[in-house]
């Protein structure tokens, strides 16, 4: 018998079994159960009860408040850092943009941890109490400072690939510096912005870890909803996903697509 | 109590103890912003030099706030990322397992954390398969952008698009997903559909990190390397791999970290009495540190460990780049 020639296209077909394996059966499985009842028959009653529940609708929006404020801080705090170091001189920048990557090597609940010991402390002192208090407070403070790197890495790398002598053109042609980044540095930082925008949203409307050690519990999103139902009921737990998963592509869509080349993670480290 | 080592600490009311801490930290912040300040003032100081007029002086001077404000904007917000680890690393060398009061300097959590056969266990569980999800991965991962890189256009395309649903999923749809079909497969959960999790969160990192540098690659070399002779395989060993070997490192790294960072995936897929360092943690921090068999001091202990590699890390890296450079000169 003689082997089949190799050919490079061929590497790509263990990859392409494993995704189909394990990302698109999944993603059936899911599809099937969020649409049928404990007798596996076919049945609307998940989809029904999910829409019906007031509590499920509510946490739904206020999920995504809590998203919307996470990201707005993130892109708020990530956007000047990223411009400061893409824009200067500096030798050193490179290793001061590892400094906001490098925490993520400490296991993220290990960091959540240390955030709710931060708080404990801050809540000894008296003056802090009201503060740190807060529930909702604090989760968000917890999401802002654990995804700010995905933000600070996308917008940092779109920007390093501006054109400086669109700069010097804009300066050149008169235009201030307001003038310049808003028809130039925004713009042209816009697929950053977008990448960085569906990095954090997402983890901070599902990540319950956060909420739960942060929140003592109280903090409820819908990440949370379908941890409780994975014990319990699956069909229901699917549903929840199954909405989790079309809010996903959703913003995906609303937000152009997810440009690799932006992508977070995947910077050089 | 007993406050011999520290009395003075003692009489101080908690609440004051930790607004000092804070106080101290933000002092030791503010260093770090002024450290980064005076690699600036050195650039800035050659332009000042330069401006013999008034009126430049005077737009020096501008520059100079301007860039002590940036600094200080950049090292505020790397002090507040690293401001709670480091009251972690302080605490670690406490005495007792309590943060607001500190009781006294010992070693009792490092010497806890390297005897505590549990600890070492699961200390041990986390980097393993960190490392396997990660070397797999990066096989696969390779492999499948090579693959695509030579595929035809349609194939490409959706190939790439399947492979971007773990990157843009929430990380619980893609675990609840992945569980739900172990269990209704059969498969039920071992280590194997750990590992398994793992790499569907890891393996796209690393084909996004590899297509770049293909994209880069000088295709000729290939097509040079068959005309002299060599085999497919072995042009693609050979002459192929090393031009992306960068990325298939970085690919690499990026799984590691991914790897560790993990803890949704790890919690759904892992089998009965699996412990990593993050499943432990979040049951103990619900749970609160008296419930539990190795208290969580031991576990900041080793976030200090991490946290000093990373500084030796970037010191080391920070070096390295600085005699790169003398030697390019």
């Amino acid at each position: 018998m003689k082997l089949p020639r190799f050919s490079r296209k061929t590497l790509c077909i263990p990859y392409a079994v494993f995704l189909l394996f394990f990302v698109i059966v999944p993603m059936c499985v899911i599809l099937f159960y969020a649409f049928t009842d404990r007798q596996m028959h076919l049945s609307f009653s998940n989809f029904l009860r999910f829409f019906s529940d007031p509590t499920k609708l509510s946490t739904i929006v206020y999920s995504i408040v809590i998203a919307l404020i996470t990201t707005v801080i993130c892109l708020l705090i990530a956007y000047p850092v990223a411009l400061i170091l893409a824009r200067s001189k500096l030798k050193k920048k490179f290793v001061i943009l590892m400094l906001f990557v490098l925490p993520m090597w400490i296991n993220f609940v290990l960091r959540v941890n240390a955030i709710r010991e931060f708080f404990n402390l801050l809540s000894q002192a008296d003056a802090m109490s009201g503060l740190s208090g807060a529930n909702i407070f604090k989760t968000i403070v917890g999401m802002v400072y654990d995804f700010l790197p995905f933000m600070v890495l996308p917008l940092y790398t779109t920007m390093l690939k501006i054109d400086e002598s669109l700069y010097e053109a804009s300066k050149d042609l008169g235009a201030g510096p307001v003038t310049t980044f808003f028809r130039i540095t925004l713009p042209l930082s816009m697929p950053g912005i977008m990448s960085g925008v569906t990095m954090v949203f997402l983890p901070s409307m599902t990540n319950y870890v956060v909420s739960d050690m942060l929140g003592n519990a109280k903090v409820t999103i819908i990440g949370k909803f379908i941890y409780e139902y994975f014990g319990s009921d699956w069909h229901m737990g699917s549903m929840v996903a199954l909405v989790l998963l079309i809010v996903v592509f959703v913003s995906t869509l609303l937000t152009g697509g997810f440009k690799s080349e932006e992508n977070v993670r995947g910077t050089d480290l | 109590m007993t406050h011999v080592s520290l009395p003075l600490l003692a009489v101080i009311p908690n609440g004051a103890i930790a607004v000092c801490i804070v106080l101290g930290l933000l002092v030791l912040g503010l260093g770090a912003a002024i450290i980064v300040l005076l690699c600036k003032k050195l650039t800035s100081r050659q332009e000042l030099a330069v401006a013999d007029s008034r009126a430049k002086r005077k737009k020096g001077n501008r520059r100079l706030l301007k860039s002590c404000l940036k600094a200080g904007f950049v090292g505020l917000v790397l002090l507040l990322l690293y401001l709670p680890i480091l009251l972690l690393a302080v605490y670690s060398f406490d005495k007792t397992d309590m943060i607001g009061r500190f009781q006294g300097f010992s070693f009792k959590h490092y010497s806890d954390l390297f005897t505590n056969p549990k600890v070492l266990g699961m200390i041990g569980n986390t980097f393993l398969l960190a490392f396997l999800a990660a070397t797999l991965s990066t096989v696969l991962g390779t492999m499948g952008a090579l693959g695509m890189y030579y595929c035809k256009k349609r194939m490409k395309t959706a190939i790439h698009a399947v492979s971007q649903i773990p990157v843009i999923n929430a990380e619980i749809v893609t675990a609840l997903a992945l569980a739900v079909t172990f269990v209704a497969v059969g498969l039920g959960k071992s280590y194997f559909t750990l590992l398994i999790g793992h790499m569907v969160i890891c393996t796209p990192f690393v084909v996004l990190s590899v297509m770049p540098k293909l994209k880069q690659m000088d295709n000729s070399l290939y097509e040079a390397a068959l005309d002299l002779g060599a085999s497919p395989f072995k042009a693609l060993m050979q002459v192929v791999l090393p031009q992306i070997i960068p990325g298939v490192i970085s690919g690499f790294m990026l799984a590691v970290t991914l790897s560790l960072d993990d803890y949704i995936v790890t919690v759904y897929t892992r089998p009965a009495g699996f412990e990593t360092i993050s499943t432990y943690v979040f049951n103990a921090t619900m749970k609160g540190n008296a419930h539990t068999a190795v208290t969580l001091s031991s576990f900041w202990a080793l976030t200090t460990i991490i946290f000093v590699v990373i500084v030796l890390f970037v010191l080391i890296s920070n070096l390295a780049g600085r005699r790169k450079k003398e030697a390019d000169r």
